[in-house]
């Protein structure tokens, strides 16, 4: 690590610290503190409920009930924050800049931590205890996790997934996102064709590629799957596309891929296009080639945003269930993983001790992501 | 020849070389053709779907028999997919603005405002992105239709948000919010400080900064990030189910494809003119957005 990624980040704007108050005041503080970022979210989430009461009746117009609620939702959150706003704009002064951070980030937290930290928890809770959540077993379930054999088949397939699908999506994503820079016309065509798998739910993307890896053996009706249909024109046998291990997890990952390309794409070309055009016209008019135009100038300056997108799609590719799920019995194929055994524990397994500790594993396996992240906004609060 | 004359001409060999086409246009084919098989099938009729390739009906594009509107007919016919439509419209549009109106708070908070443990709250909510939602749901839903109490004191009051609007709302807020503090934060964060600086020197405080700087020229990043997360909620299933149900009055128009399917068994030749019913929004809003990632919204202003 290199010497500016260790000194303290910067104060980021130009407010002098208070002088250190005294340890009364402080308390006050810490009181108010709270206040500010629980109490008055909360009063206006039940200001919006009682307006909601309306949504509730059944009886109203229905176009006068989606506008409504159309309306409140929108203007809803701007009114929260506003309001908040100015409420800290009422204390005293020396407390304000103190409690106006939390106004920005007080609802955010206080929606995390209900929704995502408090099932967490109880996550977390039930996972050293048996199927039935009743009595604590100890660490049995994590034993469980590390030597079942399905198990270890769906970590080793899981690392398979987060290696493989960010790298062919970001790769694609960005080679295409820089040459349809260049188009002369149809980038918004091309693009948008990319894109185009994003706009397509689960359910839809099952029914796509069904068309695709459809298999039916020998003498049981016309293969309508496109690449048995290729198969059969070049006079092969049909392949059960979907069954051949280990083959099979990659057919998976291309729909991932398929699916989640476009995004890569879209991310990196709004930050391709961001790059002042002074920048790469003196390098062009210096005599650079465009190859090194996009090594020492495109990739450099998007680098944060590669970054982002690769940690979003190896975070994405960690939790991937839907399509495993969907596309055949994952335990008979070999093509397990570790989100889908979490749901089979979970939901269909009936045991709750099981799911929840292969879901305490999940959110270990993410630690290093975050931690290269961090890492990663430090450099970037100490360039700036 | 000036310099201008030589960027022109480097300009015009940059552009549009056969290389850059074709491979465009590889790509872009790879990309197009399982869809393209769904759409061809979405016009074909029931026992042809069933026994013959669909790429067989593109060797005799003008014969009719190949070809029927029967799907789509039925598949609309249904019945309820006005009413799913306003629903979902009723549930994606408040879904998008929220997380990101929050986010964009939040994320200007962690990259510009100094507060103790902002990393390690930011740590803690980028983390959160790992959740598998489906972990989530049992826990909220005791939540909605029970409050929680801590021994005896109620850490949640018991607000009754099952079946109702709100209720999917701050559930879709909750599992957008991650990705999007993370994405805008991001962004937020590498807009150069001269320009925050300079606006707290004239005397602006956070909110106004936050108002009359950052959101306009954020408009890409939460751009991008909206146009994301509204096609993700429109095509939810999963938890408008759950928290607002499957009632002919309240169903989403995932839910009343997904009875389409469950009502008929197995039927892919209404499914693929269903599918395509159901993204014709979620592209109409990715088309109209298409222009907040063209060049030269942000050049200049932010980076330069």
């Amino acid at each position: 690590m290199s010497s500016s990624v260790q000194t303290p980040p910067r104060g980021p704007i130009l407010v002098p610290e208070p002088p250190p108050p005294g340890h009364a005041r402080s308390l006050r503080a810490t009181v108010l503190r709270v206040v500010g970022a629980v109490m008055v979210p909360l009063l206006a989430v039940g200001l919006l409920w009682w307006t909601l009461d309306f949504l509730r009746d059944s009886d109203a117009n229905r176009f006068l009930v989606v506008g409504v609620a159309l309306v409140v939702g929108v203007l809803g959150v701007f009114g929260l924050f506003w309001s908040m706003n100015r409420v800290v704009d009422w204390l005293p002064e020396r407390f304000q800049e103190g409690a106006r951070p939390y106004v920005f980030v007080g609802p955010a937290l206080v929606i995390l931590s209900v929704f995502l930290v408090y099932p967490v928890i109880n996550t977390i809770l039930i996972s050293f205890k048996d199927a039935q959540s009743k009595s604590f077993v100890g660490l049995d379930n994590y034993k469980f996790v590390f030597t079942d054999e399905s198990m270890l088949r769906s970590i080793r397939n899981t690392v398979g997934w987060i290696v493989l699908v960010p790298l062919v999506a970001v790769t694609v994503g960005l080679a295409f996102a820089t040459l349809a820079d260049r188009l002369r016309r149809g980038e918004a065509v091309a693009k948008s064709l990319i894109f185009l798998p994003m706009a397509i739910s689960f359910v839809g993307a099952a029914i796509v590629w069904r068309f695709i890896y459809s298999f039916r053996p020998e003498g049981f009706g016309t293969n309508i799957g496109l690449l048995n249909g290729i198969a059969s024109g070049l006079g092969h046998d049909p392949v059960p596309w979907l069954q051949e291990r280990p083959w099979n997890n990659l057919m998976l990952m291309v729909i991932m891929v398929w699916m989640q390309t476009g995004f890569a794409m879209i991310v990196l070309s709004a930050a391709i296009k961001a790059i002042p055009d002074e920048i790469v016209e003196a390098a062009r008019i210096d005599g650079a080639s465009e190859m090194k135009v996009f090594r020492h100038i495109t990739i450099p300056t998007i680098l944060p945003t590669v970054v982002v997108v690769t940690t979003y799609m190896v975070i994405n590719a960690l939790k991937v269930f839907d399509i495993v799920f969907v596309m055949g019995n994952a335990e008979a194929n070999g093509t397990e993983v570790i989100a889908e055994r979490m749901i089979r524990w979970f939901f269909i397994g009936d045991n709750n001790g099981r799911g929840a500790a292969i879901a305490v594993v999940l959110f270990l396996a993410v630690i290093p992501v975050m931690y290269w992240n961090i890492r990663r906004f430090r450099e970037q609060e100490a360039i700036r | 020849m000036t310099a201008t004359a030589v960027a022109a001409k480097k300009e015009e060999e940059r552009k549009g070389g056969w290389f850059v086409r074709i491979t465009i246009v590889v790509v872009v084919l790879l990309w197009t053709i399982p869809t393209l098989g769904v759409l061809v099938s979405s016009f074909r009729p029931e026992q042809l779907v069933d026994s013959t390739g669909w790429w067989t009906s593109l060797a005799h594009p003008l014969r009719d028999a190949e070809w029927t509107l029967g799907n789509y007919r039925s598949a609309l016919s249904t019945g309820g997919f006005g009413n799913a439509f306003l629903n979902s419209l009723a549930v994606a549009v408040p879904s998008t603005v929220i997380p990101v109106t929050i986010a964009a708070f939040a994320a200007y908070a962690f990259s510009w405002m100094n507060f103790r443990g902002r990393h390690l709250m930011f740590v803690a909510v980028v983390g959160l992105m790992v959740v598998p939602l489906q972990m989530a749901l049992i826990p909220i839903l005791r939540l909605y239709t029970g409050g929680a109490t801590l021994g005896g004191v109620t850490v949640f009051p018991d607000l009754d948000l099952g079946g109702t609007f709100l209720g999917v709302w701050l559930a879709h807020t909750a599992f957008g919010l991650p990705l999007a503090v993370y994405l805008l934060r991001n962004y937020i964060g590498s807009l150069p400080s001269s320009i925050i600086e300079s606006a707290r020197i004239d005397g602006a405080d956070h909110f106004t900064i936050f108002w009359r700087l950052i959101i306009p020229l954020s408009v890409p990043a939460l751009a991008a990030f909206a146009i994301f997360q509204f096609l993700w909620v429109w095509n939810d299933l999963l938890i408008a189910y759950v928290f607002l149900g499957g009632s002919h009055e309240n169903r989403v128009l995932t839910i009343a494809l997904a009875d389409l399917v469950g009502s008929r068994g197995e039927n892919w030749h209404l499914l693929t003119s269903a599918a395509f019913v159901s993204m014709a929004l979620p592209m109409a809003v990715f088309f109209s957005l298409q222009r907040y990632f063209v060049r030269g919204l942000t050049a200049g202003s932010v980076k330069g």
